[in-house]
């Protein structure tokens, strides 16, 4: 018995650690400044091995970025008495604000679906949307719009063929983010994959936060919403009676 | 230059945003409105989130009120004491508007709900403003025509609680300039508007104030109004934008004192004109979106239903 379990450990455990990930970031934190326009982060790394590169499948690499998730509310228009009105509304439980996946090929020649299953790489399997066809008829044509809207929003990608694998060894991937980014914690993961098989995989976090004034205009917003507003209405009294003042030099 | 704004959370160019205000602020120099109803709807145009616009639109609206206030308070042109009441009504139907606009936000209505706000007003005063001043311009061409008579006594007339608005000249019941108050204060709320556009008609027309006094008291109220929609939705729903609004009032006040140069060359009546065509133009833009289906039939937002 012990023989057998040894025997099986020498055939699995060089396939589980045989190739590893060694990566890094060209920044692991980005700061939403007010003259923030989107920002470029270069995801990087080697595939480390112990031993010559087994036989098998080529060597393909997946990169996802993920921002923070919430739950979203899709709603439908439809004609009511000739105009157009949200009539009805679906409730995805968990979406991410941003979801990007660069990989070194086509998807469905690298991944399969089990694969993707398990290990939530594609969009589709990100989302979490459960009990949704209670809600509303043809619940997946709202799941369909989410993707849709949001790829136009630039916010879904689809990235294939766009991380750069070296002899095998070293990869790179540049991921855009884009200028309408939200704060939180933004998950890296890398994947190598082997005929169609998740092999090693990686997380990183990269920290997207306002700063400066943005921070401020933020915080005072959310912690001290009656003096923002008191602060908005002096600003606005300041900048009316300076144009009134300057109106009247003017003339004179 | 790409400016990021800290609660709309979208980047802007702010020389965009410089313009609009500037020429918000032109045509509201020019014609003596808040600009409001203007800015609100480019706004959403740009990309601004409905939510956003409105709030920060009201918060603009207030610098342009100021502006204008401090200018007519040298032609004595303010009746505080109607200001006044006008004020009391226009606070209570603010508040109700702000609480409408976070029902209708969570209904998932809110852009409907304002886009027909918009659609109706802006339609029915620029179709009456547009027929008033094209008949008052047949009026000056035809000499000899019957004028009609500036102090008309109606039932308004007739209502209890009486009171003296000395600088209006006006010896009447508040209930019409404080229900008057009441609904310009609940558009102003939904609408991201002063309500200057229904103010002043509804003060000529309905209450009978002479013209002279009329728009530096509705700009008057506008400002507490504005004031108090602007504070609200700071507090309730955290959507006025500081950043967005500084560069709209500098763009605006730079603007309002080129535009009241150019107005002061025009006739009275061509600018009721322009102003009117204006006005329905906006409307019939804002309609069209309704009636036309739309490219994408899904939206969505962040967030869940109540």
């Amino acid at each position: 018995m012990i023989r057998v379990l040894l025997a099986l450990l020498c055939i699995a455990a060089p396939a589980l650690a045989q190739e590893t990930i060694v990566s890094g970031l060209s920044q692991n934190r980005v700061s939403i400044t007010a003259d923030f326009d989107g920002s470029e982060i270069l995801i990087y790394g080697a595939v480390k091995r112990d031993t010559p590169a087994p036989d098998g499948g080529p060597l393909e690499v997946i990169v996802t970025v993920e921002g923070p998730s919430t739950p979203v509310t899709v709603r439908r228009k439809a004609r009511v008495a000739g105009i157009w009105v949200n009539t009805d509304a679906v409730v995805v439980d968990s979406a991410p604000s941003f979801y990007a996946v660069a990989t070194t090929g086509p998807l469905r020649h690298i991944l399969s679906d089990t694969e993707n299953l398990r290990h939530a790489i594609t969009i589709e399997r990100v989302i979490r949307a459960v009990g949704i066809t209670a809600e509303a008829e043809q619940s997946g044509e709202f799941l369909l719009a989410l993707l849709r809207v949001r790829s136009k929003e630039d916010r879904y990608r689809l990235l294939e063929g766009r991380v750069e694998l070296t002899e095998d060894t070293l990869f790179r991937a540049d991921v855009v983010l884009p200028a309408n980014l939200t704060e939180g914690e933004y998950k890296v993961r890398l994947f190598l994959l082997r005929d169609k098989r998740v092999i090693a995989s990686q997380e990183r976090l990269i920290g997207v936060r306002k700063e400066g004034l943005e921070r401020f205009i933020f915080n005072l917003a959310r912690e001290r919403p009656l003096i923002y507003g008191l602060v908005s209405l002096l600003m606005a009294a300041i900048a009316g009676w300076g144009a009134a003042a300057a109106f009247r030099l003017v003339r004179a | 230059m790409q400016l990021y704004l800290p609660i709309a959370e979208v980047s802007v160019n702010a020389f965009l945003i410089l313009g609009l205000g500037g020429i918000v602020g032109f045509l509201s120099g020019m014609f003596g409105v808040g600009g409001g109803f203007l800015i609100t709807p480019l706004l959403f145009f740009i990309g601004v989130p409905p939510a956003v616009a409105v709030a920060t639109g009201a918060n603009q609206v207030v610098a342009s009120s100021i502006s204008g206030v401090l200018a007519q308070l040298k032609r004595k042109g303010v009746d505080f004491h109607m200001g006044g009441v006008l004020l009391v009504g226009g606070v209570v139907g603010s508040a109700i508007g702000v609480w409408v606009f976070r029902l209708m936000t969570a209904a998932g209505q809110v852009d409907l709900f304002v886009q027909l706000s918009y659609v109706v007003f802006l339609g029915l005063i620029g179709a009456m403003m547009l027929q008033e001043s094209l008949r008052s311009l047949l009026r000056t061409r035809k000499p000899g025509a019957p004028i009609r008579r500036s102090h008309v006594h109606s039932w308004v007339h007739g209502l209890p609680l009486k009171m003296k608005f000395r600088a209006s000249g006006l010896y009447i019941s508040v209930i019409p300039p404080l229900l008057i108050g009441a609904a310009v204060g609940f558009l102003a709320a939904i609408m991201g508007v002063g309500g200057g556009f229904i103010m002043v008609p509804a003060m000529i027309y309905l209450l009978g104030m002479p013209t002279k006094v009329v728009i530096g008291t509705s700009l008057f109220q506008i400002i507490f109004v504005t004031a108090f929609t602007t504070v609200m939705h700071a507090v309730t729903s955290q959507t006025v934008d500081m950043l967005l609004a500084l560069i709209l009032i500098l763009g605006g006040v730079v603007g309002a004192q080129i535009g009241t140069r150019v107005g002061v060359r025009l006739k009275a009546e061509q600018l009721r004109i322009l102003l009117s065509l204006l006005v329905l133009a906006v409307s019939v833009r804002i309609a069209v979106d309704l009636l036309v289906r739309p490219d994408e039939l899904y939206s969505v937002a962040p967030g869940v239903l109540p």
